[in-house]
């Protein structure tokens, strides 16, 4: 969906590190006021935390090696999905590019599947599979094989029709065609939708743990939550907007250094 | 053969498609290769509906998802525009306000339900506050990015009609950024109802995410899959009304 946005809507206007000392001033601000706010009433509470003892409970978590467990689950569960959705979504979508009578004749039922909101699903892989990662990664897959399948869909009919006329004049048979023209074509364009389903992975692997799944990131802020401990709880929750970020980079680095090859 | 019987053809036969792989779902459970308790047939699902649309439970569901969906979303649609277009417009506030944006943007929205339980409880108004915060985001950046894109000679048009910048704002710069803003809309309306289905399943006071996590409990999955048939359409419903939407206040554009 975000592929609508552009890929940074919000550019701290002109200038570097000045347009960054500025973009630092909120959130610092915001974080120093907490804690002075915090230290003046004294703060013990069973659903506030202040900055200094979230970060400190963030770091025992660290030290403890419990927080770096439930990533690794989180993150395991996201990118084994992410895989089997991008593979099932990649291929599903060339095929239909490819064959318009199935894209015709699949459209009702892909418009029928698709608006099934992923979260109406996990009963369904709870009663399925069991808690575990069979239940998250197949949530995973689904929600990332679509638009995998759309935007392939959509990359293959915009592939030059130029390219695949040369194919035939190459009589190139059809698995030569779609690994020798088709696939370096779309490839540019299926990055672009692997970097969105990538943020979609981590999500609903997030939300499985939240509403039901008893493993990861999601189950450990809801563990946090229900054994009153916020520091822990907001610490998980910086921890997950920062493996988010560290995700949406990575994967534009690695996309880059693909398409740079390809 | 004209252009559009041809399509209704392609139409009617993609929906005969659909009719056979329902059909052939119908044979696999009276099969009974999987068993009917993880895999109801078509035809149990569609009693199951029946039996909720006459007794009402299903409706009273539906209309309780609905309403914190709509609920949820409208806030943060008049949330996120009245903010994007305050940050859209000036670059100051862009600068100040931008990689707090982007450091939030990849957070689970999902992952705000602990802190809204130690917050507010398990209550409905912490329910519609996640739905709000979560569908805000899409909203808000898409809002900021179409206000900002206004193309430099426009704005010079507008200086050399002498326009106040309340009147550059709305005739200018919001029809400008309308696509924008409905394509968050679009975003934020799928989120509301995620979130939506999530929040019911913890809070536990009705709700059609409610309804389905009790039925995969009690292993009752003629109800379930109802349940997630129906969530298909109301997601189904809100990217139409959205279409409708964006038809009319796009009209201009065409």
């Amino acid at each position: 969906m975000s592929a609508f946005l552009p890929t940074s809507p919000v550019r701290a206007g002109k200038g570097g590190s000045r347009a960054r000392l500025r973009g630092a001033v909120i959130p610092l601000g915001l974080v120093l006021l907490a804690q002075i706010a915090c230290d003046a009433v004294q703060l013990d509470s069973d659903s506030l935390a202040s900055p200094l003892d979230i970060l400190l409970q963030g770091l025992a978590g660290l030290l403890d090696g419990s927080v770096l467990g439930a990533t690794a689950q989180t993150l395991t569960a996201a990118l084994v999905g992410l895989a089997l959705g991008t593979v099932c979504g990649v291929t599903a979508g060339i095929v239909l590019g490819l064959f318009h009578t199935l894209d015709k004749l699949a459209t009702v039922s892909i418009e029928i599947i698709r608006p099934v909101p992923s979260a109406a699903l996990i009963p369904v892989a709870m009663l399925l599979f069991g808690f575990g990662y069979r239940m998250e990664i197949s949530l995973v897959a689904f929600s990332t094989l679509w638009p995998m399948l759309i935007l392939t869909r959509a990359a293959v009919a915009g592939v030059e029709p130029r390219l695949l006329e040369v194919a035939r004049a190459l009589r190139l048979g059809t698995w030569a065609r779609i690994t020798k023209i088709l696939i370096p074509a779309i490839l540019p364009r299926v990055f672009v939708a692997l970097r969105l389903s990538t943020g979609i992975a981590l999500i609903v692997a997030v939300t499985v743990e939240i509403a039901a799944n008893p493993m990861g990131l999601g189950y450990g802020m809801m563990l946090a939550q229900q054994s009153l401990r916020p520091g822990l709880m907001f610490a998980l929750l910086f921890w997950i907007g920062l493996i988010g970020l560290l995700l949406n980079m990575l994967t534009l680095r690695l996309l880059r250094r693909w398409a740079a090859d390809a | 053969m004209n252009m559009t019987s041809r399509r209704l053809l392609w139409l009617l036969a993609s929906v005969a498609c659909y009719a056979a792989l329902v059909g052939v779902w119908q044979l696999i459970a009276d099969a009974r290769l999987v068993a009917s308790i993880y895999l109801p047939g078509p035809d149990r699902v569609l009693a199951a509906l029946r039996r909720g649309a006459q007794s009402g439970e299903l409706i009273g569901m539906i209309a309780i998802t609905a309403r914190h969906m709509l609920f949820g979303w409208l806030l943060a649609s008049l949330a996120g525009v009245a903010l994007g277009a305050l940050i859209g417009i000036s670059p100051a506030a862009r600068a100040y306000f931008g990689p707090l944006l982007e450091f939030l943007r990849p957070l689970p929205a999902s992952a705000v339900f602990p802190v809204a339980i130690a917050l507010m409880g398990l209550s409905g108004g912490m329910l519609l506050s996640v739905i709000a915060f979560g569908a805000l985001w899409p909203m808000l950046i898409a809002t900021v990015h179409g206000f900002s894109s206004v193309e430099p000679r426009l704005i010079e048009v507008g200086a050399a009609l002498k326009l106040s910048r309340w009147q550059l704002l709305r005739k200018i710069a919001l029809p400008n950024a309308m696509p924008d803003i409905l394509a968050g809309m679009r975003f934020g309306l799928t989120i509301a109802l995620i979130l939506a289905v999530v929040g019911e399943m913890l809070v536990s006071q009705g709700g059609l995410g409610h309804w389905i996590l009790l039925s995969a409990r009690m292993f009752r999955s003629a109800d379930l899959f109802a349940g997630v048939f129906v969530l298909g359409l109301i997601g189904l419903a809100g990217s139409a009304l959205l279409n409708l939407i964006e038809r009319r206040v796009l009209a201009w554009r065409a």
